[in-house]
């Protein structure tokens, strides 16, 4: 355990002192801030316009540190052999992977509480005040960290296997297929074959379902997300994570470091 | 108990898509280290010292064979505790300073944050690093990443420790520092396992030594066993001397080489030191110095690899007649 | 203070975890996929206009367009199912489709009977339908079918005769276009809402149908057209009949026997026709014909 937070303690204060996230950062909260010109051109639909364009921001940035951190970060370990220092001492590799997960997450958690706390600002400057309903674009802040926590893992899985270019080509790939389970199976259900069918539908089931977690439209209207919603879709971002660790974890354990 | 000791270790790697294509790294290595000992790994570039080092640490995984360390096998963590390692060419977190690495190494050990601390100031201070214990490493040079990768190895005072060519990168002065450090810990009991191909450096410091080249093991024991003790020349250098002094010595001199004003004389191992010692004097000559001279382990080593080559060649040639015949 | 050992029967653990894992995520899933709404799917890309979309799309607007394509017909599938609905956003899907790529005839042909169609079989918006195809029409001027699908709305959801005439006149002038689009031109000026210029064209979009869900509207509609006609038909038999005889037939067996007939006449969904207490031909009560459908 002690190791584990180590390790996780230590990839957060690197990933800290990486330049390239601050950039980010700032890009993504100039965006939303830019939310403010789109939303007083188009007439009528000043907050939705800066909700939607504010939690895209989150989204989209969100998605780029993801698969940033979460392949140079491991990569960088393996190719300078930094990695040595670690598994040359009492540190078990699956300590390595997980220690390494929550490093990343915990970066995830605070760049995103960053760029959600500089949209409520950007928000509250428009809007004047406050309330309840205000509470949505949270939730859906929050559903955009599970999704990039996923995002994360797989990043991870993919750079303990390959380099850092195929790493993010796979990982965005799955991104965008994990968006469109829906057409996955419905192109499976307008085909002849029940072969090509069943295969789609199963693909569709163990594939990641990130467009899960894509409640922004209804953010932008106030919409709170039911709790019991809320529920579930942690509990299946906990389990999926589950999932890719563990396939980190096995193949880590049997990578040759040369 | 033995510190380590290896079974028939081997590794064979598979080189590209083809199975026929494997390169042999480790050949049936057979070794045991005693605690205590400060053992040396010999051979060239490429003989497959790196390899064993990180079949050891558990970095890579034997093809067949087996190893043990301080009793355990191969793949039980909990022997890192006791176990400080070095790897070739060194590398660590640019970002980190000298202290704040040794305190995430100690981390990792399960030192405590007091202990810690405690264990990053002294470890500084013994490999000389104390004045750069703020500086990131960003900005080290490589001699002093090689300084802090010997204090990293020993942060949780190991039992055993591996250093993979500790003496890398380092100017004579650092190299000396290195030779203490290590006759250091072996004074406090500990077992030290180092790899070089510096053969001057095993030649002083260690108990015994393994031979490796091609993944084989060439020769193991003692240097003494291995170089037999004996001599192979006295060198005797004199400064500038007349003609009739060489000619005093010409008896008993094999060679003789002339740099600037000095001139170096290999002489019969069998001569007689005094004898020759009376007879320069004698001459008038000006002596700077009188060496004996044994077989070093490089003759030895050039020996042994031309021996190996020179039996692979007749097993291939001779191997293919002898199954004609 | 020593770490954990990590022998072969953690790997197991580990490997088991992943499983166990694996196998609740996916029944959250299913279970997630049972609440999953009727809304407009999409939630996914932010953007309602599909011009930026277009933009944003990077060259690969083909490809999106076919998901939302593949989502209109996702979508229309799903509310069908639920027993009809409003369709409200099938205007903005096709829409963004068309934005996407304004060559996929499909989405144009589609929604020219899916939109102009009347509730509960379609959204019932014969302006979105007309807005449509006019841009299918203006992006693609060489495929005079869309001609012949504005024609189609004009014909059959706005009644509006002369503009449905204009419509396939216009059509029957592009290269390539069927003869009948002049015949029909003709038909529909001068015999506007008869039922055997109805059955034409719908026969003409049921031999065209590019989709299930087209052909499926089309057969409805000429099933029913059909039934009309052969009450009609019937209707006019009766009459003869009445004034033969000089009473009313009692139902259609009368027809039968006096031999006017050679069977009881049914239906295209089986059922037989009946004489209505008005004394006009009716729907037999089994029929599954839905004689609004015919006009």
């Amino acid at each position: 355990m002690n190791r584990i937070a180590a390790i996780a303690v230590h990839t957060f204060k690197e990933s800290v002192r990486e330049k390239v996230l601050y950039n980010l950062v700032v890009f993504a909260i100039l965006m939303i801030a830019a939310g403010l010109i789109l939303g007083g051109v188009s007439v009528g639909i000043n907050d939705i316009a800066l909700v939607n364009l504010g939690l895209s921001a989150i989204s989209v940035f969100g998605l780029v540190i993801a698969v940033f951190i979460g392949i140079s970060l491991v990569w960088k370990e393996i190719e300078r052999r930094t990695v040595y220092n670690i598994l040359s001492k009492p540190v078990a590799r699956a300590e390595f992977v997980l220690g390494k997960f929550l490093g990343l997450v915990l970066t995830l958690v605070v760049n995103t509480a960053i760029m959600t706390a500089g949209f409520y600002l950007v928000l509250w400057y428009e809007k004047g005040t406050l309330g309840a309903p205000d509470l949505a674009p949270l939730e859906a802040a929050y559903f955009i960290l599970l999704q990039l926590t996923l995002i994360v893992a797989v990043a991870l899985l993919f750079s303990t296997i390959s380099s850092p270019v195929l790493s993010a080509v796979f990982t965005l790939s799955l991104y965008v297929i994990g968006n469109l389970l829906d057409d996955l199976r419905s192109l499976g259900a307008q085909s002849g074959r029940a072969a090509l069918r069943g295969l789609l539908r199963a693909l569709s089931l163990v594939l990641p379902d990130f467009g899960a977690f894509g409640d922004i439209a209804p953010a932008a209207h106030g919409q709170l997300i039911p709790g019991h919603r809320i529920l579930t879709h942690s509990l299946y971002a906990a389990l999926y994570a589950t999932v890719l660790v563990s396939s980190t974890i096995l193949i880590f354990e049997r990578r040759e470091l040369r | 108990m033995r510190a380590l000791e290896t079974t028939e270790l081997t590794k064979e790697y598979r080189l590209g898509f083809w199975p026929k294509r494997r390169k042999l790294a480790l050949d049936r290595l057979t070794l045991a280290v005693d605690q205590g000992e400060v053992f040396g790994l010999l051979g060239p570039n490429g003989a497959g010292k790196t390899t064993l080092l990180k079949l050891l640490l558990g970095l890579i995984f034997p093809t067949t064979g087996a190893a043990r360390i301080l009793g355990r096998p191969l793949g039980d963590v909990r022997v890192h505790a006791r176990i400080g390692y070095l790897p070739e060419n060194p590398s660590f977190y640019d970002h980190l300073t000298a202290s704040e690495f040794l305190n995430y190494a100690g981390w990792l050990c399960g030192l405590d944050a007091a202990a810690r601390r405690r264990r990053g100031r002294d470890l500084l201070e013994q490999v000389g690093l104390a004045e750069s214990a703020a500086v990131a490493l960003r900005r080290f040079s490589k001699g002093m990443v090689q300084r802090l990768g010997i204090a990293q190895a020993l942060v949780n005072d190991p039992d055993v420790v591996f250093l993979d060519e500790p003496m890398s990168g380092l100017d004579p002065l650092g190299r000396r520092e290195v030779r203490d450090l290590i006759l250091d810990l072996r004074r406090q009991g500990k077992t030290v396992f180092f790899s070089t191909h510096i053969l001057p450096d095993a030649e002083t410091l260690c108990d015994r030594v393994a031979i490796l080249n091609h993944g084989r093991l060439l020769g193991l024991g003692t240097v003494q066993e291995i170089l037999g003790g004996s001599l192979e020349s006295i060198e005797l250098i004199l400064h500038d001397p007349v003609p009739g002094v060489l000619q005093a010595l010409a008896a008993f001199t094999t060679a003789s080489v002339r740099t600037g004003d000095r001139v170096r004389l290999e002489l019969a191992p069998d001569a007689d030191v005094e004898t020759v010692l009376a007879a320069a004097l004698h001459a008038g000559a000006r002596i700077i110095s009188l060496n004996p001279v044994k077989a070093s382990l490089e003759d030895y080593f050039l020996a042994r690899i031309k021996d190996a080559v020179a039996t692979a060649a007749g097993k291939g040639a001779g191997g293919g007649e002898a199954g004609r015949a | 203070m020593t770490s954990e050992v990590r022998p072969v029967p953690a790997r197991r653990a580990v490997a088991l975890a992943l499983v166990a894992a694996l196998a609740g995520s996916i029944i959250l899933r299913l279970g997630l996929d049972r609440e999953a709404s009727v809304q407009a799917p999409g939630t996914a890309i932010y953007v309602t206009s599909g011009e930026t979309l277009r933009r944003l799309s990077l060259g690969y607007e083909g490809l999106l367009a076919d998901l939302y394509w593949t989502r209109a017909v996702q979508y229309f599938g799903r509310q069908k199912l639920a027993g009809g609905g409003d369709f409200q956003d099938l205007g903005r899907i096709l829409r963004i489709t068309t934005e996407l790529d304004p060559h996929l005839l499909i989405a144009y042909r589609f929604g020219a009977i899916f939109l102009a169609e009347r509730p509960p079989d379609g959204a019932g918006r014969p302006d979105e339908a007309l807005e449509l195809i006019r841009r299918g029409i203006a992006a693609n001027p060489s495929y005079w079918r869309l001609w012949q699908d504005l024609g189609f709305i004009y014909y059959w959801d706005l009644k509006d005769y002369a503009q449905a005439a204009r419509s396939f006149e216009a059509g029957s002038r592009e290269p390539g276009a069927d003869l009948w689009m002049k015949t029909l031109a003709a038909s529909v000026a001068a015999q506007g809402g008869e039922l055997e210029t109805s059955r034409a064209l719908w026969s003409e979009v049921y031999s065209q149908a590019g989709n299930a869900s087209i052909r499926r509207s089309a057969a409805g509609h000429l099933a029913a057209i059909k039934a009309a006609e052969d009450i009609e038909r019937l209707n006019r038999l009766l009459g003869d009949f009445a004034r033969r005889e000089g009473r009313p037939a009692a139902s259609i067996e009368d027809l039968v026997r006096a031999g006017t007939l050679p069977a009881r006449p049914i239906d295209p969904s089986g059922a037989a026709y009946e004489v209505g207490p008005d004394g006009k031909a009716a729907l037999g009560s089994g029929s599954r014909i839905d004689l609004r459908l015919a006009r």
